[in-house]
């Protein structure tokens, strides 16, 4: 049977919708690192509310806390990313307000875990 | 969609009435309540680089941010965040069964709805008691 697609297309096997299951799946592999992760998350705003910021400081300072939390922030915000987009997708029909929430939420996330990231490690070394 | 922003509309067609019409399904009501808890734990997210911000500034920088976050208005927030967390996690779960198959009895879907909102509610409850009744702060 002849088409007019190319086998590089053929084999992507994504058709006219550009991407394929990559947008479910990463929002699921991020989903299931939350769970361990926002439970330990849990714990710690448990563990700290009311106490001082030293408690804070030489709490986020040890090595596998700032690991953690790190880990924390990342998958927060792609799962955060992933799921906006969803929204936009579904809200924004037209095409240049898509493009620009989405660059805003793009911007948006990376600022805020750059951030975060930041101040981790400035805590870590203080 | 009533409208295509890339074809404008010639003549405004009928529409049958769907949102206003009918009654809301608990089912519709999770599915809803996930994506709003989830755009609030976005902005929550922006919450949480401000307070490691605060923390890594030192003493000044706790203050600061208790100065905001520890009066009525910043608890009640927290909180609407905290009940965001709990079921945006236990719901978050389920889309997780689904996945693999389970729950999608009309019957199953819609006990598990209620026992989601039941549950969340109760989870974020009993957060702020644990911290109200000095359970809290055993990372000391």
């Amino acid at each position: 049977m002849s088409t007019a697609q190319t086998p590089l297309h053929k084999v992507r096997g994504m058709g006219s919708s550009h991407s394929g299951t990559g947008h479910f799946w990463h929002e699921r592999v991020t989903a299931v690192a939350l769970i361990p992760l926002s439970l330990w998350f849990l714990y710690v705003m448990l563990g700290l509310a009311g106490t001082s910021e030293v408690t804070a400081l030489q709490f986020l300072a040890h090595p596998w806390n700032a690991l953690l939390m790190g880990a924390f922030v990342c998958f927060s915000l792609w799962h955060a990313y992933l799921g906006l987009q969803v929204v936009v997708d579904d809200y924004a029909h037209a095409a240049g307000a898509k493009i620009s929430l989405m660059l805003l939420i793009r911007f948006s996330v990376i600022a805020t875990g750059a951030t975060c990231l930041f101040a981790i490690v400035r805590i870590a070394a203080l | 969609m009533a409208e295509t922003p890339q074809r404008p509309v010639a003549h405004a067609r009928p529409l049958s009435p769907h949102m206003t019409i009918y009654r809301w399904p608990v089912t519709m009501m999770t599915s809803i309540t996930h994506r709003a808890t989830g755009t609030g734990l976005s902005i929550g997210a922006v919450i949480l680089a401000w307070w490691l911000v605060c923390i890594s500034n030192g003493p000044e920088g706790w203050q600061s941010f208790h100065a905001i976050w520890d009066t009525p208005l910043g608890l009640l927030l927290l909180f609407g965040l905290t009940w965001s967390l709990v079921y945006h996690f236990l719901n978050g779960v389920r889309h997780l069964a689904w996945d693999m198959g389970y729950g999608f009895d009309k019957r199953d879907a819609e006990r598990n709805s209620v026992i989601i909102f039941a549950l969340s509610i109760l989870g974020a409850l009993a957060i702020f008691a644990a911290v109200w009744t000095g359970h809290a702060g055993y990372l000391q």
